[in-house]
């Protein structure tokens, strides 16, 4: 087998050295009558050439996005990713290292880390940000509850805005793990009064903008209230390319900004692995989940980087610590922070600017279908259309067509029939003028 | 796995011969880096981008206009950058990486290439499944092969991460529990377990009760019997235990714990030292998370991203997060049918047509107790971890576990005579443990051997965990050193151990000289925490 160096000699002459005469000596505290002894259902060692004929036979089965008109998004977006970044990722320092505990030889990792926190923490205008969660979701449920530690309330009070998987995953581990957990009803025109929902016993408000439903919200007032009132607010993004166009959170009073990074630097993969993102002020530091990397000095004074605050964590605090997290989601991290850097400010202001140039050009050609209506007063690159009928059985019948033209919510709320008419509509840099014209042709057709 | 936190020496530290200075402060091919922050410009940008179309803006009155403060670089600075960043770490590929409990074993480009293909690479999780029947195929195939390797029956696929498949399943027994009326309060972990196991329980509101180990390393059934009560939700035991040993009565622990009605949750972090040699599900494991990125070489990436599959038995199967596939033919010949839903149709919801089950997901019974993530789960991973199985075969994963298992013991047995193993003459499983008393009256620690290492090349092993032996040193070689590698390890650690026990201790306190960095001082960092770049940037 390919993957495995030693041969049959050396395996004798390690025996000999161990002193026993056979490898079943070292599995002997495993009790014999569960021992396996290969009656595995399953098949026998392949070469290289045979492992990539099954597995693309496999992917043949599935349309690529960049094979046909896109507009999917909702909390996953098709960006262009440089070549530059695929390939760095793919240094083997970076890699097949692991998490740098050993930090005089991991200051590549540590490093692009502490790049990383400073670039989240301008993008989104917060004190500091960790080296990375899991993704969008994971990170949203942590804010909740690094909130609930901070104002000792126990009770999150979730925007009907929300994505819907980010709302179901904060939900279950609220109330796993005892928390009160208030989801409001979707809104898709937009409008909600969270405010009226603050009262004494609220550790946080969770609202997203660009809301799952593409509107953009100013969360100034909202974040007056809460903390009038005691509580954090809790700012929510799956689309961190807005951010290089829209107003960031912490400059509209957001306490901790959760957010997806996928859509900087990372691939669609089909919803993982992405890049969670988490930010808040520096008051807050010491309640945060997840690993951080610090500045520091070595013994001759050179400047070096370390994680640090490791006291809140797991591997030290055991039950006490402020999460059960220890991986961090560093590759994608790496792929966010070359992009962006790549990007620089310059690059991810214009990217913004052509996704909602985009965008607009879509809501004006789908607003012109007869029978649609762009729900959006405000939209970054996503936005919502109520079509006539199902909106699962359009999207069906435009990907017959070769269009991928969004997401009906009915996917992700399949409980609320008023919301079975609307599809969320996505675009970004990688539409052409072409791809819009085919949805738009394609969507006269089927409706 | 983890390591407790370093000592820092904040003395300045002497001058080593060869430490002449240069110019730039690079030596040779070991470069200095600035940061981005202190090279790139907020004017420079490596991308070419066309210039938007002209369109009415439709973002109200929420356009960010001030400075946001990123800096860029053109392509051929961001390159440089990066790379020589990468120069500046060690990894697989650098070499022997022996870091116990975190298994650092090769990883295999092959599995890199399938995952980018465009049909896996390429593909949104929410695109209608009719688009992407061979994502859903290939996340059957794969909970195929777990199921069969763990011989229990269901794979909850979502988890991101190892610590995120105990959070899940915890939570599966939870809601077990919570169906049957029980409210149990107490989670059992014996004191060797890794850090996640205690802090996910209390994350979900248990009582940790420690169960302490026996002089031998492992866990005496006698004092997970004296724990047991009514009380009690659930045992996790990591076996092989992160002292590198089989508990060897498992069996007799998985019996006690299904006794009192509690259940009975491995941490599958040392699964590799045992795939293909027995399944956790006939030792009368529950619950048991897979590191994909341990096990089934997925890479580690600097940290992550993992992946944490939960094997599940019959019992906790009902309760599994959503969405999974439904396989209800093993050889997996029927279409498959994926649930996204967790609750059952509610009879309020009737849409204007009824939902085609080839656009959307279908819903499951009401017994899934919610959602861990967004979509579903490591796809990239799952590739990954699938390209890996297929090229060993079930009696290439076998053999791995025994090559991993044979290294471990192989530098055990070439080491025993200069350090001291934990646990005596044991044969160890897949990671060989010392402890520190072989440095007594060498004025040195293990931390300072560790750091040794790396002036000779090494990754260090894992130290100070586990907790219960002091001064650990946790060796997990993996199964893929070649015997010239190992022994050229042996060699080195052995002539390291001779320089400790002769007196030589400025080699070991100022180590490492010939890193990237000399020792860092952690205190300083914690003590003032700078964890972002404030000065002004150029603009």
């Amino acid at each position: 087998m390919r993957y495995l160096p030693l041969t049959d000699a050396d395996r004798k002459a390690m025996l000999a050295k161990i002193g026993v005469t056979d490898i079943d000596v070292l599995f002997a505290d495993i009790p014999l009558d569960k021992r396996l002894d290969g009656r595995l259902a399953l098949p026998k060692t392949k070469g290289e050439l045979e492992v990539e004929r099954e597995l693309t036979r496999l992917a043949a089965h599935n349309v690529p996005a960049g094979s046909v008109p896109f507009f999917v998004g909702a909390g996953a977006y098709r960006h262009h990713v440089p070549a530059t970044v695929d390939h760095l990722i793919q240094r083997s320092e970076f890699l097949t290292s692991y998490t740098p505990y050993q930090p005089e030889i991991a200051q590549g990792t540590l490093q692009y880390l502490f790049e990383f926190q400073t670039q989240v923490a301008a993008l989104t205008a917060m004190e500091v940000a960790n080296a990375s969660m899991y993704d969008g979701s994971t990170a949203t449920a942590e804010a909740v509850l690094m909130a609930m530690r901070i104002t000792r309330r126990n009770r999150a009070v979730l925007a009907g805005n929300l994505h819907p998987h980010y709302r179901e995953t904060v939900e279950t581990l609220g109330r796993m793990s005892g928390h009160d957990i208030v989801s409001l009803p979707p809104a898709p025109h937009g409008k909600e009064d969270l405010a009226a929902q603050i009262g004494g016993d609220v550790a946080c408000v969770v609202v997203q903008t660009p809301d799952f439903y593409g509107h953009l919200h100013d969360l100034t007032a909202l974040a007056e209230k809460a903390h009038a009132a005691g509580a954090l607010v809790i700012a929510v993004f799956t689309e961190a390319v807005s951010l290089g166009l829209v107003q960031p959170p912490g400059a509209m009073g957001a306490d901790i900004v959760a957010g997806e990074g996928q859509s900087i630097g990372n691939a669609l993969s089909f919803g993982g692995p992405y890049v969670g993102l988490l930010a808040t002020r520096q008051k807050y530091v010491r309640q945060m989940p997840g690993r951080l990397c610090g500045e520091t000095v070595d013994l001759d004074g050179r400047r070096g980087f370390v994680l640090t605050l490791s006291a809140r964590e797991q591997h030290i605090r055991r039950e006490k610590a402020t999460s059960n997290i220890c991986t961090n989601s560093g590759l994608c991290a790496l792929a966010f922070t070359i992009h962006m850097t790549l990007l620089g400010e310059t690059g991810l202001r214009r990217l913004a600017r052509i996704n909602h140039a985009n965008a607009v050009q879509l809501a004006d050609r789908l607003a012109k279908v007869p029978g649609v209506e762009v729900l959006n007063e405000t939209f970054f690159n996503e936005l919502t259309i109520r079509v006539p009928g199902d909106a699962a059985g359009v999207i069906e019948k435009l990907a017959a067509k070769g269009v991928l033209g969004g997401v009906p919510v009915s996917r992700l709320e399949p409980d609320r029939p008023e919301l079975a008419d609307l599809i969320v509509v996505a675009s970004t840099e990688v539409n052409t003028d072409g791809d819009r014209a085919a949805y738009e042709r394609a969507l006269r057709e089927v409706l | 796995m983890l390591i407790a936190p370093i000592e820092p020496r904040t003395s300045a530290g002497q001058t080593v011969a060869s430490d002449a200075p240069t110019f730039s402060g690079n030596r040779g091919l070991a470069v200095e880096e600035p940061l981005i922050f202190e090279i790139g410009r907020t004017d420079t940008t490596g991308v070419d981008l066309e210039e938007p179309a002209p369109v009415t803006p439709r973002l109200g009155k929420l356009e960010r206009t001030t400075p946001i403060g990123l800096p860029g670089l053109s392509e051929p600075q961001t390159m440089r950058h990066y790379v020589r960043l990468s120069q500046r770490n060690y990894g697989i590929d650098t070499g022997i990486f022996p870091l116990g409990s975190c298994t650092m074993k090769h990883n295999p480009r092959l599995n890199e290439r399938m995952a980018r293909l465009p049909g896996f690479g390429d593909i949104h999780p929410l695109q209608p499944l009719s688009t992407v029947p061979g994502a859903v195929a290939l996340i059957a195939e794969l909970s195929r092969w777990l199921s069969e390797l763990t011989g229990m029956p269901a794979i909850a696929m979502t988890p991101k991460a190892g610590a995120h498949g105990e959070l899940t399943g915890l939570m599966a027994i939870k809601a077990a529990l919570e169906s049957r009326g029980e409210k149990r309060s107490v989670v059992l972990v014996p004191e060797s377990a890794h850090g996640t196991n205690p802090a996910t329980a209390a994350l979900l509101g248990y009582r940790v009760e420690a169960v302490p180990a026996r002089a031998d390393g492992t866990v005496d059934v006698a004092e997970i019997r004296k724990r047991l009560s009514p009380d009690v939700a659930a045992l996790m035991l990591t076996n092989p235990n992160t002292c590198g040993l089989f508990e060897r009565d498992v069996v007799a622990i998985a019996e006690a714990v299904h006794a009192a009605g509690a259940y009975f949750y491995a941490d599958g972090a040392n699964f590799n030292a045992i795939v293909g040699k027995v399944r956790p599900g006939d030792l009368g494991v529950d619950a048991m998370h897979i590191n994909l990125h341990k096990t089934f070489s997925t890479p580690h990436g600097g940290g992550g991203p993992g992946a944490g599959p939960v094997a599940l038995c019959a019992a906790l199967a009902p309760f599994m997060p959503v969405p999974y596939v439904k396989v209800s033919d093993p050889a997996g010949l029927t279409p498959l049918r994926y649930v996204e839903h967790a609750s059952p149709p509610s009879p309020r919801a009737t849409p204007a047509s009824p939902q085609a089950p080839s656009a959307s997901g279908e819903r499951g019974s009401g017994r899934s107790f919610g959602r861990m993530c967004a979509f579903h789960g490591q796809m990239g991973m799952f590739v990954r971890a699938l390209a890996y199985m297929l090229s060993h075969g079930a009696d290439g994963l076998a053999q791995a576990s025994e090559d991993a298992v044979l290294g471990a013991n192989y530098i055990r047995a070439s080491l025993s005579d200069l350090m001291s193993p934990a646990f005596g003459d044991r044969s160890c499983m897949h990671e060989a443990l010392f402890d520190d008393r072989w440095l007594e009256g060498t004025g040195l620690t293990t931390l300072d051997f560790a750091k040794a290492m790396i002036d000779e090349g090494f990754h260090p092993m894992t130290v100070y965990f586990p907790l219960v032996v002091h001064g650990a040193m946790l060796i997990e070689p993996t199964e893929s050193e070649s015997k010239q590698s190992l022994d050229h390890f042996i060699a080195s650690l052995r002539s390291l151990a001779d320089a400790a026990k002769s007196g030589d201790t400025s080699r070991f306190k100022e180590a490492p000289r010939f890193a990237p960095r000399r020792r860092l001082d952690e205190t300083k960092a914690a003590r003032e925490p700078r964890l972002r770049w404030c000065q002004t940037l150029r603009v």
